[in-house]
């Protein structure tokens, strides 16, 4: 016993020291010299002004942007939490009734065809992170017309933006493709900025 | 869908194709020989040995090794929460994080001194960098290392012809820590950096947003935690959101390297077995058991998912999938995981007691939020985490030789051991505390008025899967949740502000944890314990063969039994009622 209690003490002296700090800090040594750009979140910039991270997403309103999904968080960043919203929730389903109704509203004016059916299930639903960067190519044609049409530009021109930064699966099969909306957003303000 | 099924079949083949030389590997270093790291590695082996005053070599009965494995698991508890407790006092912790309160510290520090990883803080607004690094992550080497340490005696014990040893508690420790779990982590590590998962000890970052709005961005020691996290199966998000946050799982590539993390130690260990006991078709045979579980949960909450939600389609949203749209239940999930590699995650996660998430359980339709409830209602035998899978498994067979030698009226032998009165008393207990322990918890709970304020979406069928399913999973060890249930209210304020802890929750948690994972390992140990030395009689022909798909039949039947029986009746008090009602709450 008082030798199991011995090397036990000694034991979580060594596995705290070996395992808890010199892994996790060698590992950090070697990530900020080797990926620094990575290992720091992946940082994007504008004008060489860092405007977010290309891993997380941000919320955009008006109708010269496109707009990522809806989010519980609000995309924080550094506060998360899921949604929580259950598959037969009353209240999920007048929140995504009243997104759907948003979300018609405001791209119907620029293109007269589209109807509640041709919406992507991802632009009316929260995301699990609440920061999600992506969203479908679905999603991304549909609001590329207001988007062309604000911004002066021609609907082959954003629909080119959009496939520039739109990230394929992994290795050709791995996730679902998704457009990046933070890069493709800091991709139209280069291309045709507000002002 | 065909691309989604794509991916699915990738994953299995990879997996299988992964199977025997992990499987081999291990067994050599459970068995002493020579691997390719032993001319590294067995230097600094000999040394930890002398500097914890361990004598290798030295076999331990299934007392002493029980009494090891004990104290160290007592010693580390007691560690750890002190860490937990004093937390504002110590160094990298850029935030100032003061410590959590004591139910919700006792809660995490037995959720992860039990593989649980269990959550009721969210990583980022309550953990400082050295909570995470010096107190968690080394919590993920160790509970894992402990559960294979476990594991490997077991497989002694079945094995032994003489003597009483099932092995050496720490030699069994430092072997699994240094040649499996640390080197597999450094190599993951490096390459979840390498893909975008963060590495930093620096400040959360305040940005001003491209429309100039403002963004805090979280950092941290994330791709070293990340690794361990899931090769260990313990599931303890760096993160509140877990895997679902782009910082620990950026791509559909570290998606597919982290799943396959997560279940190739359980994958590869029923393999091991069958190397240790000298029959390869003895350890397939129980993978064989394992993967035609695992297979059918998969599909069927991807099926589930695709269809889509009862609120959903009353809102008026088309789910079907179309070019350019994977369709599906999308709530709780991201764009770059769709349906399908939320769905195998889901299962994986669940199958193996990692319980890691990218995609939020609470959100999952229903039929495919009781697959969650089924796998966690298998007693994590299907595949399971690391060693506590595997073990738990074996007392299965025990059990399904034992029934299915009163069906044949043969005194039941299992690789040549007579299985008798004792070990069989043994076995039922280790297969039924859990469940007990389970339906138990999640009665007191259910009917406590104290236990009301852990529970987000009221009275309905929702709201009792979150309580059920809270007890299934600490019982389980495997830590994901239906996230609306809480034992620490965090108004989602920065710093933490006006967050409290619920102690009737966070205590019975932490005590359902600490029970339902060493009493069974007491259970497990002492079987190994009653076979160790028993003798070995030469297979006749009324011998019940033990590696055809006759008996893999018996053993996933009486796996579905035991669980059926168990919980079909409360699972259709919550998930199924929403899939099959379509009712709206």
């Amino acid at each position: 016993m008082r030798r199991d209690l011995l090397t036990s003490l000694l034991a979580v002296v060594v596995m705290t020291l070996v395992l808890g700090l010199a892994y996790p800090l060698a590992i950090t040594g070697i990530a900020q010299v080797v990926f620094p750009g990575k290992a720091n979140g992946s940082k994007v910039s504008l004008d060489g002004k860092i405007v977010g991270s290309k891993l997380i997403g941000q919320e955009f309103k008006g109708r010269a942007y496109f707009h990522s999904r809806p989010s519980a968080t609000e995309y924080s960043g550094d506060v998360t939490f899921f949604g929580n919203a259950g598959p037969n929730s009353a209240e999920l389903r007048d929140a995504i009734r009243e997104n759907l109704a948003a979300y018609v509203k405001r791209e119907k004016p620029y293109d007269r065809s589209l109807t509640r059916e041709q919406v992507p299930v991802d632009a009316v639903t929260e995301s699990a992170s609440g920061v999600d960067p992506q969203i479908s190519e679905a999603n991304a044609r549909i609001q590329a017309r207001r988007v062309a049409a604000v911004r002066g530009l021609s609907l082959d021109e954003v629909e080119g933006l959009i496939s520039d930064h739109t990230d394929g699966r992994s290795l050709g099969a791995l996730g679902e493709p998704g457009v990046n909306v933070l890069q493709l957003n800091i991709a139209l303000e280069e291309a045709a900025p507000l002002r | 869908m065909a691309e989604g099924w794509l991916q699915i079949g990738l994953f299995v083949v990879v997996l299988v194709a992964l199977t025997k030389p992990v499987g081999v590997y291990m067994a050599r270093v459970f068995t002493g020989q020579r691997v390719l790291l032993s001319r590294l590695l067995w230097p600094i082996e000999r040394f930890t040995y002398r500097v914890l005053r361990v004598r290798p070599g030295e076999g331990q009965d299934w007392k002493e090794y029980a009494r090891s494995l004990i104290v160290f698991s007592l010693v580390f508890w007691i560690a750890l929460y002190l860490i937990l407790r004093t937390q504002g006092v110590q160094p990298f912790n850029p935030q100032g994080f003061n410590s959590a309160p004591w139910d919700v510290n006792f809660n995490t520090t037995s959720s992860f001194v039990t593989n649980t990883n269990w959550q009721y803080y969210g990583g980022e607004t309550t953990m400082s960098y050295f909570s995470q690094m010096a107190g968690l992550a080394v919590q993920n080497f160790v509970s894992a290392a402990v559960g294979i340490a476990v594991v490997v005696a077991l497989i002694r014990g079945i094995v032994a012809r003489s003597g009483r040893a099932i092995g050496n508690f720490w030699q069994d420790l430092v072997r699994t820590l240094l040649y499996i779990l640390l080197p597999v982590s450094i190599v993951g590590a490096l390459f979840l950096v390498s893909q975008g998962v963060i590495q930093s000890l620096g400040h959360y970052q305040a940005i001003h947003t491209l429309t100039g709005g403002q963004q805090v961005l979280a950092q941290g020691p994330v791709a070293s935690q990340e690794a361990i996290k899931e090769l260990g199966t313990n599931g303890g998000g760096f993160f509140n959101v877990n895997s679902a946050f782009p910082f620990e799982n950026p791509s559909g590539l570290t998606n597919f390297v982290e799943l396959l993390l997560i279940l190739v130690i359980p994958a590869g260990l029923p393999y091991t077995y069958g190397r240790m006991v000298g029959s390869q078709r003895q350890g397939w045979a129980i993978f064989s058991a394992m993967f035609a579980l695992f297979v059918v949960g998969v599909v069927v909450v991807y099926l589930a998912e695709q269809h889509g939600s009862p609120a959903q389609h009353a809102a008026g949203l088309h789910t079907a999938a179309f070019d350019g749209s994977t369709g599906g239940n999308m709530v709780g999930k991201d764009q770059r995981f769709g349906i399908a590699d939320s769905a195998l995650w889901t299962a994986v996660t669940t199958v193996t007691s990692c319980g890691a998430v990218n995609a939020a359980f609470e959100s999952l339709t229903g039929i495919g939020g009781a697959v969650p409830f089924t796998n966690l209602g298998f007693s994590e035998v299907v595949f399971g985490g690391v060693g506590a899978g595997l073990y738990s498994m074996l007392l299965y067979v025990l059990l399904a030789v034992f029934i299915g030698g009163l069906m044949v009226g043969r005194t039941p032998e299992y690789l040549g051991k007579k299985i008798q009165a004792r070990e069989i008393k043994l076995v039922s207990l280790g297969v039924l505390f859990t469940p007990l322990t389970v339906l138990l918890s999640a009665g007191v709970a259910s009917a406590a008025p104290l236990a009301k304020q852990s529970i987000y979406a009221g009275t309905n069928p929702t709201g009792f899967s979150e309580t059920l399913y809270a007890y299934l999973s600490q019982a389980n060890n495997n830590g994901s949740a239906f996230a609306g249930y809480t034992g620490f209210v965090q108004p989602h304020a920065p710093g933490n502000a006006g967050a409290y802890g619920l102690s009737f929750t966070d205590l019975l948690g932490g005590a359902v944890m600490l029970g339902a994972r060493f009493a069974p390992i007491l259970f497990v140990l002492a079987v190994a314990g009653a076979l160790a030395g028993k003798k070995v009689s030469p297979p006749g022909l009324g011998t019940m063969r033990t590696d055809n798909p006759t008996f893999v039949f018996l053993l996933v039947g009486i796996v579905i039994l035991v669980g059926a029986l168990t919980f079909f009746p409360a699972i259709l008090l919550g998930p199924v009622a929403n899939g099959l009602s379509g009712r709206l709450f």
